[in-house]
Formats: structure tokens, sequence, C-alpha cells
């Protein structure tokens, strides 16, 4: 199964991952090749850990990537992308959004939130790329873009061209928002 | 030929669209819910939310006894509460075809059990398909309406979590251009079920199982795929997809109706191999009956009957490779679901935590009142279950215990199961209190239309049923309408109607604050004044996700962004701390 490339998106209920999933998965399609996503809904609607498979190859079977498979963990918060490192190949890389969220334990004071999950990350996997989504986003127009710039990042890191991604857009963002959301996919292709 | 990308539930929406079924019918429920969600786009079909899955079956059977293809879906727990209608309708069989779908949850990511539906398939004696991805569910979704007519039998389509919420490619059909009307039809030896005729269609059901598994060895949805030849694997539904994972050369048999079993092809397949598997999800369903017929296999002896397969779980499982799972080790603070910022169940929950009540709990978002630090639930079985428990714990308690036992439950599932308890509480003059939190949604599976809403799942005006007149009319004397913002009154009412010592309920009526049409007048944000905080840390006790303390400079922080301005943390505050923001 080595021509199959799992990409795992993870974050928090609310960040649009799911949104960004569908986007990652059209353009699969859109350049001939099978792919299979998955997620899980319910529950996670209501602040919790989000987190949704993209595989695709010649041919996908599991729509669950196999444990250890991950190649690329793009998470939309540090501490939902520490969660699932052990996940990843040793070769594998993440490209996370530099953006922290406490979940109801932190919140409260009674737990605190891991430090230092840039360096952290960046040090188990050299490859691995920390985006500034909101600063980004913010420049682009429009806070809730950040996860079409961190999109934008994903994309220079895959074979797919560039047209497929504008055109997926353009096909599933509300036309009144095309525009905020193309200045921040572009923003987020220039970060390397 | 252009491709699509649909889920599991989109597919089967489509594949109903595409049988030329008339009539669709559910009660929302995770992870089936999108099915009827997608059906709406397609105006031929009439699509509703029933008020629980036994009405949704029986307006099935209704469309259905008329002569009309019907598909009714639910979350597996929803077929217990259809199995009544289910194990009936299995006798009289059908006009135009019956489709069921039941989604189970493996893994129970949203659910409270992790019951395998496949064993009410052979339980009530209706066949079973079972899709392996989302073009099978399109498919098998249309011959399940196919098999239906064919053999006079209501058929149940098995989903999962991983077939429902997974997208994959699927090729799209036509539906058929003509589809004749329905009409009457009276034929009561097949369907009015009396002992003198239900002993009649025993006997055809039983011939029916023996006809739909012969069948079954012949069809191209139970089929073989040629590997090395060494092991044999008997699989079926999205376990399918791991065995191809994982042991890509082996033989496989990959049934597409569960129930019943082919056994011939199943005999002809295991006489060729030394080492057999059998690889599926939860019971050892398939294994049993293939063990029955005398055949030896390697199946739930080494694979879980808990939790969902994976394709390292199979690997661990079967042959001891370890594999990497998720860091769920204590030092990586754990993010669950929480009640959303200006939730109106918080303070609910609050209240009944400083009353020190026992709460008997029910399904929905309020389910989270467990989570710390409302901790404020004590029992949560299934829908419905709160009233009938307050009842039959009072009749065991002391006069002091009995007052404090407190059931809760929103509107969707009091309508659903709820209402029934109430009647019991009433006519056998419970010492209870029963909360109805009314919010006028089905909010816990994404904000689903019921009785309560005023709209239809076509987004259609409809008639609203009158909380506090439905809970009089069944003889409730005495009943609060609630503002569970205002957390004295709160407080207040729930202690006065705990005291009481008969049948009283408090009904609170604030609507879901992810509803739009019901928050068109938002309020604004609070701050917290860092001059008047003493960082006492009571505000935190109600859990709100918009607060958050700032340990180092020991004061209570708002997200602004994301307050909806309910004020209830503001309440909680003993020195005035919180205020709004642009005054």
């Amino acid at each position: 199964m080595s021509d199959v490339k799992n990409i795992l998106l993870a974050g928090v209920g609310g960040q649009g991952i799911l949104l960004a999933s569908e986007v990652l998965s059209e353009v699969v399609l859109m350049a001939g090749l099978d792919v299979k996503k998955n997620e899980i809904h319910g529950m996670s609607q209501r602040g919790g850990s989000v987190v949704s498979h993209v595989r695709y190859g010649k041919k996908v079977f599991s729509s669950i990537i196999p444990e250890g498979d991950v190649d690329i963990l793009f998470s939309f918060e540090l501490l939902e992308a520490c969660r699932y490192l052990p996940l990843m190949r040793k070769n594998g890389r993440v490209i996370a959004n530099n953006w922290q969220i406490s979940p109801p334990s932190v919140a409260r004071g009674v737990q605190a939130y891991p430090e230092k999950l840039p360096e952290k990350i960046c040090e188990m996997y050299p490859e691995s790329l920390i985006v500034d989504g909101l600063e980004l986003a913010l420049a682009a127009g429009n806070p809730k873009t950040v996860n079409t710039v961190l999109l934008g990042a994903l994309s220079n890191k895959l074979e797919f061209k560039k047209e497929m991604w504008l055109e997926a857009l353009e096909k599933m963002i509300p036309a009144r928002l095309l525009d905020v959301n193309l200045n921040a996919f572009e923003s987020g292709c220039q970060v390397c | 030929m252009k491709k699509v990308l649909l889920s599991g539930n989109e597919a089967i929406a489509r594949g109903t669209y595409e049988a030329g079924a008339l009539v669709a019918c559910a009660y929302p429920g995770t992870p089936s819910t999108e099915i009827l969600e997608n059906i709406t786009q397609y105006k031929e079909i009439d699509a509703s939310w029933a008020p629980n899955e036994k009405v949704a079956l029986e307006v099935g059977i209704g469309a259905c006894f008329g002569g009309a293809r019907a598909l009714v879906t639910m979350k597996h727990v929803g077929v217990n509460v259809a199995a009544d209608p289910l194990f009936t309708l299995a006798y009289t069989g059908v006009r135009g075809g019956l489709v069921l779908v039941t989604a189970d949850d493996p893994e129970l990511h949203s659910s409270q059990n992790e019951q395998d539906n496949r064993n009410f398939a052979k339980f009530a004696k209706v066949p079973m398909l079972e899709p392996a991805d989302s073009q099978e569910a399109l498919e098998y979704t249309k011959l399940a309406f196919e098999i239906s007519e064919k053999f006079d039998t209501p058929v149940m389509l098995r989903s999962t979590t991983r077939i429902s919420h997974s997208k994959s490619a699927v090729v799209l059909g036509k539906r058929p251009s003509e589809i004749p009307q329905p009409k009457l039809e009276r034929n009561p030896a097949k369907l009015v079920m009396l002992p003198g005729n239900a002993r009649k269609r025993h006997l055809i059901v039983e011939q029916r199982t023996l006809d739909l598994e012969e069948w079954g060895c012949s069809q191209p949805f139970n089929t073989i795929e040629k590997g090395d030849g060494k092991i044999g694997v008997i699989t079926s539904g999205v376990s399918y997809q791991y065995v191809k994972e994982t042991l890509p050369d082996a033989d496989v048999l990959k049934l597409g109706m569960v129930y019943p079993l082919p056994k011939q092809l199943i005999r002809d397949f295991a006489a060729k191999y030394d080492t057999l598997y059998v690889i599926e999800e939860l019971d050892p369903f398939i294994e049993e009956q293939v063990r029955a017929m005398g055949i030896e296999v390697i199946g739930k002896d080494k694979l879980s009957i808990c939790g969902e397969l994976t394709p390292g779980r199979i690997k661990f499982q079967l042959f001891g490779e370890e594999a990497p799972a998720e860091d769920t080790s204590e030092e990586l603070p754990p993010r669950p679901p929480n009640m959303c910022p200006g939730c109106p169940h918080r303070g609910v929950f609050y209240e009944l935590k400083k009353a020190k009540a026992f709460v008997t709990g029910d399904i929905g978002c309020y389910t989270l009142g467990f989570m710390p630090p409302l901790s404020a639930m004590d029992t949560c079985i299934c829908m419905g279950a709160s009233v009938g428990m307050a009842t039959g714990m009072t009749k065991v308690l002391s006069e002091e215990e009995q007052r404090k036992v407190v059931a809760v439950i929103g509107d969707s599932t009091f309508l659903h199961t709820g209402v029934n308890g109430l009647m019991d509480m009433v006519y056998n003059k419970s010492k209870a209190t029963l909360i109805i939190l009314d919010n006028r949604i089905t909010a816990m599976t994404g904000r689903q239309e019921n009785p309560t809403s005023g709209y239809q799942l076509n987004e259609m005006e409809a008639p609203r049923v009158d909380m506090e007149q439905l809970c009089r009319a069944v003889g409730v004397k005495h009943v609060t309408i609630l503002d569970p913002y205002d957390l004295e009154m709160t407080g207040k009412v729930i202690r006065a109607e705990m005291a009481r010592p008969e049948v009283s309920v408090i009904i609170t009526t604030k609507p879901c604050m992810l509803v739009p049409r019901d928050n068109q007048n938002p309020r604004p944000p609070l701050f917290v004044d860092h001059d008047k905080c003493t960082g006492c840390r009571a505000c935190l006790q109600i859990g709100c996700p918009a607060i958050t303390f700032d340990v180092e400079n020991k004061k209570a922080i708002v997200d602004k962004i994301i307050c909806t301005g309910c004020k209830v943390c503001q309440q909680t505050c003993g020195f005035d701390a919180f205020q709004e923001c642009g005054e």
C-alpha cells in the first residue's frame, strides 16, 4: 500500500477542519486519484477534539489511516497535534497552526497547557512547519480564514497543481467569502 | 463516468432516490442523521422527522402498505424502540419495498452502548445487507428495495459510523422516470396479524429465510476475491477494507448480505483452507453461524468483541504486531465535548448541584451536565428513561431522600418516550420532580426540528406542541415555567418543587443558542473587570468554555469572541467583576 498518502487533520470543533478536509479530498478527486475521507462528528460538535483522515492513491481500502502510517499531521491547534504524534511515520511531517485553545481542565486552572509544543514537534519531526495562521488570516482580511491559510501551507507540500486548489475553493466556498479566502490561501502558500 | 465524493449517509439518500422511493421517515440519531437531511434535496420524496423511531417505522409501513417504496432510518439503539412493529412487519411482509437503515456505532463515538444490530436481522428474521463503502451504500440501498419486493420482506441495511461518515467516490445513477400512483388494496390475511393469520405467515417467514439463503449463494454481492490461496478470510462491511489493508494476499469471501448467510457458498469456500479467519466488528455474528455449520475458524478467540476494528488493531490482535495509538497520557489535557457558551442548560445543572439533587438524566446535550465542574447527573440509560427511573427511585427511598430525586429531560427526548413516563408519574402518584429543558430543537444530533420547533424537516412551518398544556392535560397540577438564565429564581423554583411531596414539572423555555432564528437579538459579550476580580474562581464552577483562568495573574478572563452575553457567570460573581462590553 506504499503508494497511498495519509493526511491526518486534527483540531477543535468549530475550527473549520471538516471544510478543509472536504477541499483537500475534492482536489484529490480532480487529480483522478482514489480518495477516502473519514471523520468523527457527533459529540465533537461541542468543542471537543475533531479528527479527519484523508487517504489517497491509486486504490484506497481502509478510510482509517493505519496506525503509524500518517505522512502529514495537519493540525489546527498545538495540543491536538501533540495528541496524534504517535500515529506518525518516522519521517513524517507536521504542519501545525501556532495556536493554543485551552481545554476545560486548563481553562479551570486544574491542569497546565503543555509548554514548548512547537519546539518539541520540530525536534521530533525536523521537516515540520509551524504556521502563524491567525496572523496571516487577519492580514488576509478575516480571522475566520485560518483554515484556508493552513490549506495554502499544506498545498505547498503536496503534488497537486495550484489551479486545482483554486478551483476546489471556488466550488466549495460561498461567493461572498471567496475573495478573502483566496487571499488567505495565497498567504498560506507563501509560508515555507 | 463522472465520480462524486459522497458519505455513506449521502449515498444511502441517493440510493433511495434512485430506487424511486416516495417516503422517508426517521428520528435523528448519530451516525444516521444525515441520511434524512440529505434526502430533502430530492423533492420527489416525502421526508419527515417522526417523534420517535417506532412512529418513523410505522409511517414507513403505512407508505409501504399503501404501495410505495419507503425508507426508515435510525441509529442502532433506535431499532430497540422500533422493534415492536419490526418483528411483526417481518410476518406481514410488504407491498411497496421497505428498507430500514440501522446505523451502528462500534467504539461508541456518540452512543450509550455498542450493540451489534446484525443480531436484530436474525432475531426478527429479516434479510440484512452491509455495504463496505459509499458506492456500495448506494447500490445496496437500491438492491434492498428490490429484495424487499422480490421476497416480500422488510430489508435491513446496516451501516456503521465509519461507513456513514466516510466519503468515497461514487458513480451516480438515475431515478426511474415513471413511478405508478400507489392505490389502496385490501389483504387482511396478510396485513392483519391476529393469531390465525400470523400462524400461517410464520410458516412463510421461515421458508423465506431458506429461500434467501439459497438465493444469496449465487448473487454477486456475496463474492470471492482470489489472493495467493494460502489463507481464507470471511468478512463484510467496513471490516473488509481493513482485511484488504492488513492481509492483501488472502483469499476473501466478502459478504454483502450478512443475514441469512449463504451457507453452501461458505462451505465450499471454507473447504479450501487450513487457516480460515472470520474478521468482523463487535459480536461473533458470522463466526457463530459458521462454527454451527461445523467449520473451525479463527475469530473472536483473538479479535476483541469490544470497540471497532482498525488496521492496527487487526495486526495486533491477530498477529501480536504492536501498533501505536493516539496519546492518551495524563499529562496531555483531554478535550471532551462541553455545553456551548450561552447554553440555557448550564444554569439548571449549576443549581441542581447546589441543591444536592440526585439527577436521573436522559439523552441529549444536557447529558453533558455529567461533566465536571457541573457534575450534576447521576444516571443515564436511554431515551426517556429519566422519568420512569425517578418514579421508581422514589418508591424505595426514605421521605427525606425522595425529595432529592429530580428527572431532567430535553424537549425532543420528552416527546420521544418521556411523556409516557409522565403519565405514569401522575397515574401512580410519583413523588419525583421533572425538569423539561425545552430548547425547541433536537440539539445534540446537530439541531433537527421536532414537534416543539414550529418547523418540519423540509423547513415548512408546523404547529408547536404546547409543553405546559401537554403536562397539565395528563394531570400535572404544578407546572412552573422558568427562565434558566435567572440563577436565583432557578435555584428557588428547583428547591421548592423538590420539597413538594407530589408530582411537579418545571419547564425551561430558552432556545438553543445555535439556532439563528431563535437568537436574532445578540446580547453584548461580557468582560472581567480585573480591579474587581479577586481570583476566587466561583465563576469557573459553571464550566463555560468562554471563561478561562489566568493562573499567573489569578484573574478570570472572558473570550469575547465566543461569549454570548447570557450573564450566568455574572450571577456567580460576588464582586461584580463581570461587566457588559460597550457600556
